[in-house]
């Protein structure tokens, strides 16, 4: 042990006692008692992280560092997992987040869930969920990570589902749960993949494996990244698996603003930077990688367009800004992904925590069309919303502004892919610009088109968080891409595109002139719209398409769901089950017996009488079989073993 | 004590049984006498992983007496890292089963409980018999209080259930039979570690041992069951008293392939090994789809049951000797699960005299707690990591992966995305949505009887997710990897030619002392 000590082990296991204790006993606790454990087990881990991030800036620390002699989970034969933390760059900065952001939301909560009476459960699930994140970001094995991966996935599955009432709320909570498990099959089978090439799943193992052969690339490195991508692709929402996202919004907002904005659907982002160092042998695979998140963002964006629910449009929102993040994956600029992680994870939390207050002062309603006006009545909610829309379109200084800058132009910068990708970008920056102020002024501008609600600021416990995030998503990228890529440079390498091109002077006004475009159109439309929702009379066909969200959950229903169930029951079932080995098993019983007249007494269901056959049978082998060394008499030839 | 304690596990259930049955059938006194019973012999089986060796291969706290002189019968058992913590999962799973009958066995106590703790006995045997004609008692004697009670305490067909059962389970142990003789006939010996050795040296034809090894195979793969032999499943287990279905299938079977087939003859089962990997990942998925549309719980658990099982079936042919280990530690793991999930079913049909999923819906707000146990038991079916499930899994299928084929491991994988959604739409239809016309109907949480029962399970399917070494540890100790070679070089090489040995039985089991 050399330095100081870093506790990394308490940052997880302090939420998993706040789970425990609010899990076990919550239901019989006052809610003070509740919110405080729950709210002391994320502030002391986010203590130990700032503590410990100061120990690394001040020097006394040198990253990596990784813990030794921490507690082996699985031992068997050359197979060693441990539960070794690693600190270094890349998870000091997802701790600051997940931790930060985490307390933040924890915070809101306690004014958001005031009134539910599952109150105690829903702070158990936080807490787990802290837990399992901060599980997922120390691990350095990839093992490890995948308990964290799963994990996440059950707490989002509880956390959706939590008013389990709803049939809506059970469905897209078991919806997440199945799809991120498809994607988990192909992190399984790339970890069964690492373990059948390298021998350990620990990453620096591997790592030092790969950097003593320079020349190895492509081939199984190819099919291990593109495995690891099906698990990134599930859990971060991204084509083809990103379904899940949108019905993820039944749970309550905080778990949004939580878990499906700020921090675990990056986590697929999180972990293809943790393992560049074998993505960054297959071109290939981060070609894809660039390639699945450009289209996603691009698709999800363009379904944002229309949505009517203000969540939802978050929440394709976040899909389409996932997807720039694996754009940046995909052209190795991991530290620029990085970087936009963790201004989306302050702006997206804003901007879903500042929904969160616009629906609590209507009294549940969601749905745009029966807002607006809300500036007047929810004056802070607005200004913080404000902010976070502007950071969102990439309005210049603020935070959105940097990161997507930096991704962009890593994009344009690596090749002719690149440049296409670039354009996709930029695009779905206009796009983006374009939902987010119809968003704006749907809901806070025009005339209130909701009579019945008495719209209310949130009380101070809500609305300190969504200060504090929007004073993030202000300044939240001020370091600057490149310093910050330097930071990160030890966990992810450098990308000499990275620095800056000769471009970089055009391109930056571009992607904020896209922003402009897009709010332009928005103001055209939105500002003093005739109908709540302007597009509706231009392009009915395009529109229907975009609302129903290009059919994809249907063709998934048609295509997999439906025929698998099909199948299941009446060929599986029926034909192969009950038809063909059913009547096999009766018909070889009726072999059995030795003809009909004892067939009778088979089936007559007397269990004496089948004893009393076994019995008689019994004795006759044994006879034949022992005859020889019971009775002395030659050995007759036993017929069932040949000879 | 080391010397007697197998033979203590042995004779306490036993003596438990007679004692019920002269005991009066008046009150819960049948009931408590079995749970006293079947504590005492639990922490009896506590003994041996206490004072198990891990430094040490073999057998262990073994005992080998003469029993009856011709044929040469001989009262021997003992323990290795295979069998050991089977035992305390029997010891376990004992007093569980008692609880969990508490409140559904209400007539005829006396013969319930005697032949309850009868099984307990039927069951240790199994585990630690190494003379083969003594362990081929205790697995019949295993059968038959089995088809006796599902007749008896049959929900709606159990006559038909137990007649299914019957003839599926006796019928291939006929052949058992047979073969184990056969095997006396030709090498003298029931003693297992004998005739792993003679068999090894070629001191039986080879062409013989092939029906022999399949004889074995047979009894054992219809016990499992593997797919397409596992029509009494589903009937069993949605007739049988819950404390029995839940021991009915998967340990018996698995051990036994592990030890006498894989064991015993390890080229013949090396040379049948594809057809088993390709039925035991047919069985995972095929267990996986038919879970996915039953309406009835019980069928449901059977199937869900069955691809759980062919899992298992998988990491055994395998012939790894990390799937061999992952498959015995599934094979605790899998039946805590699969016994929470009985004493939790058999909990809802007691209150709601249904097992139909449809008629649920909306409970976890009436029952928290029975939910909350169901839903964690579900999700360590499901492999969530950190629960116990997920070891054995992975180990089973990372083994498959490297050690046997990347294409069938794939295949075999594809079950953790099927088990993921029958087990959750499973949760979500009956504890999930608005509530049913049944959940109006007032039923109170689990009762304290049911919560002792559980909570043991609960805790256990954490602790051996998070420290499945405590376990692993003894297990690793098992026969692996001089098996292996032998399997493999015999299969390559084909059977060493001693022509004279079978003529040397005698020199060779001079050898042998």
């Amino acid at each position: 042990m050399n330095g100081p000590l870093l506790f990394l082990p308490l940052i997880p296991l302090l939420p998993f006692v706040g789970f425990l204790l609010n899990g076990l006993l919550g239901h019989r606790l006052p809610k003070a008692v509740i919110s405080a454990i729950a709210l002391i087990a994320p502030l002391i881990s986010f203590l130990i992280v700032l503590r410990d991030a100061f120990l690394v800036w001040s020097g006394s620390v040198t990253m990596p560092f990784v813990e030794q002699g921490a507690p082996a989970w699985i031992s068997l034969g050359a197979l060693r997992v441990d539960f070794g933390s690693v600190l270094d760059p890349l998870s000091l900065v997802m701790l600051l987040i997940v931790t930060g952001v985490g307390l933040i939301i924890h915070v809101y909560s306690v004014g958001y869930m005031h009134d539910d009476e599952g109150y105690w459960r829903y702070f158990a699930y936080l807490n787990l969920f802290l837990f399992f994140m901060t599980v997922l970001v120390q691990a350095g094995n990839a093992l490890v990570m995948f308990v964290g991966w799963e994990g996440v996935g059950l707490a989002s599955y509880l956390l959706v589902g939590f008013w389990f009432h709803k049939t809506s709320a059970a469905d897209a909570g078991k919806k997440a749960f199945i799809v991120n498990r498809i994607g988990d099959f192909g992190f399984l089978i790339g970890l069964f993949l690492l373990l059948a090439n390298f021998g350990t799943l620990t990453f620096n193992e591997i790592a030092a494996k790969l950097a003593a052969n320079p020349a190895w690339t492509g081939g199984v490195l190819t099919a291990i990244s593109l495995c690891l991508l099906i698990g990134a692709t599930g859990k971060s929402a991204q084509l083809p698996l990103y379904v899940w996202l949108a019905d993820a919004m039944e749970g309550p907002t905080p778990v949004s603003a939580l878990i499906h904005a700020a921090t675990m659907v990056t986590a697929g982002i999180y972990m293809i930077a943790r393992t560049h160092f074998i993505f960054d042998r297959s071109p290939f695979a981060l070609s894809v990688v660039a390639i699945v998140g450009a289209a996603t963002a691009i698709f999800a964006a363009t379904i944002g367009l229309v949505q009517t629910d203000i969540k939802r449009v978050l929440a394709y929102s976040t899909v389409s800004q996932l997807g720039y993040m694996f754009l940046g994956c995909g052209v190795a600029a991991y530290s620029a992904a990085i970087f936009h992680l963790m201004t989306h994870a302050f702006f997206k939390a804003l901007l879903f925590l500042g929904a969160g207050s616009v629906i609590h002062a209507l009294g549940g309603e969601q749905d745009m069309r029966k807002m607006g006006d809300l500036r007047r009545k929810t004056p802070i909610t607005f200004c913080t919303m404000t902010t976070g829309v502007f950071a969102i379109a990439g309005f210049p200084g603020l935070s959105a502004f940097f990161s997507k800058d930096a991704i962009l132009a890593a994009a344009f910068n690596s090749g002719g892919l690149g440049k296409i990708l670039w354009f996709v970008g930029i695009v779905t920056a206009v796009l983006t610009a374009f939902y987010m102020f119809r968003l704006w002024y749907l809901t806070f501008w025009g005339e209130s088109r909701n009579h019945e609600a008495h719209p209310h600021e949130s009380p101070w416990v809500m609305l300190g968080p969504l200060v504090i995030l929007a004073i993030l998503s202000v300044g939240g990228g001020w370091t600057g891409a490149a310093r910050f890529g330097a930071f990160l440079a030890p966990s992810v390498g450098i990308k000499p595109e990275e620095a800056p091109g000769n471009f970089e002077y055009l391109l930056t006004p571009l992607a904020v002139l896209a922003g402009a475009i897009g709010w332009f159109i928005a103001h055209r439309m939105y500002h003093r719209p005739k109908t709540a929702d302007g597009l509706v009379p231009g392009t009915p066909a395009g529109y229907k398409l975009l609302a129903h969200k290009y059919y994809v959950d249907e063709i998934y229903g048609f295509t997999i769901v439906k025929p698998l169930l099909a199948i299941s029951k009446y060929v599986l079932e029926w034909v192969v089950d009950v038809a063909i080995l059913g009547g096999l098993a009766w018909f070889l019983a009726g072999i059995a017996s030795f003809g009909g007249a004892i067939l009778q007494r088979w089936q007559s269901g007397n269990l004496r009488s089948y004893a009393a056959w076994l019995a008689l049978g019994a004795a006759v082998l044994l006879y034949f079989v022992l005859g020889p060394q019971i009775f002395g008499t030659a050995v007759p030839h036993i017929g069932i073993a040949g000879h | 004590m080391n010397g007697s304690i197998l033979t203590l596990i042995l004779l306490v259930p036993l003596a438990g049984a007679v004692l019920v049955s002269l005991l009066p059938d008046r009150g819960k006194l049948p009931a408590w006498l079995a749970l006293l019973t079947t504590l005492v012999t639990f922490g009896l089986t506590l003994h041996l992983p206490a004072h198990f060796d891990v430094n040490q291969s073999g057998f262990q706290f073994a005992v080998n007496k003469q029993w009856i002189e011709s044929p040469a019968i001989y009262y021997h058992v003992g323990v290795d890292g295979l069998s050991l913590w089977l035992v305390v999962l029997v010891g376990l799973l004992g007093p569980v089963g008692v609880l969990a009958s508490w409140n559904a066995i209400n007539r005829r106590q006396k013969v319930f409980y005697s032949l309850f703790l009868v099984q307990q006995t039927a069951m240790y045997g199994v585990f630690v018999s190494l003379d083969l004609m003594l362990y081929y008692g205790f697995w019949e004697l295993s059968l038959v209080p089995m088809a006796i009670l599902i007749a008896m305490y049959g929900r709606k067909e159990g006559q038909k259930a137990a007649t299914k059962f019957f003839l599926f389970t006796f019928i291939p142990s006929a052949p058992l039979l047979v073969a184990i003789l056969w095997l006396y006939a030709r090498t003298g010996t029931f003693n297992f570690s004998e005739l792993r050795v003679l068999i090894a040296a070629g001191a039986v034809p080879a062409g013989a041992l092939f029906w022999v090894a399949l004889a074995f195979l047979l009894a054992f793969a219809v016990k499992v069951p593997v797919f397409p032999l596992h029509g009494w499943l589903a009937d069993t287990f949605g007739e049988a008293p819950v404390a029995m279905a839940m021991v009915v299938a998967g340990k018996l079977g698995l051990y036994s392939m592990l030890r006498f087939h894989v064991g015993l003859f390890p080229a013949q089962s090396h040379a049948i090994a594809p057809l088993l990997i390709a039925l035991a990942v047919i069985g995972v998925l095929y267990g996986a789809c038919l879970a996915l549309v039953q309406r009835d719980f019980w069928r449901f658990l059977a199937f869900a049951a069955l691809g759980h099982l062919s899992l298992i079936t998988l990491g055994i042919y395998g012939f790894t000797v990390t799937g061999w280990n992952g498959a015995t530690y599934q094979i605790l793991n899998n039946e805590l699960i699969d016994a929470a999930l009985f004493v939790l079913l058999g909990a809802l049909e007691i209150r709601y005299g249904t097992s139909q999923i449809p008629a649920y819906g909306g409970l976890a707000g009436r029952v928290p707690r029975l939910a909350t146990i169901f839903v964690f038991a579900a999700l360590a079916m499901i492999g969530l990591p950190l629960l116990n499930g997920f070891v054995g899994e992975f180990l089973i299928l990372s083994s498959t992966f490297s050690g046997v084929s990347h294409g069938w491991a794939v295949v075999a994988t594809l079950g953790v995305i099927l088990s993921a959604a029958y087990m959750l739409w499973m949760v979500q239809r009956v504890f999930y949505g608005p509530e049913s016309a049944l959940a109006a109907s007032a039923a109170a949480d689990l009762r304290a009887v049911e919560q002792f029962a559980l909570w043991p399970l609960a805790v256990l399917m954490l602790v051996m997710g998070v420290a499945p070494n405590l376990w692993l540890r003894a297990i690793a100790t098992a026969p692996g990897p001089t098996l292996i070679q032998r399997a493999q070089s015999i299969g390559s090489l084909g059977q060493p030619d001693v022509p004279s040995a079978a003529n040397n039985r005698a020199e060779l089991r001079e050898v042998l002392r």
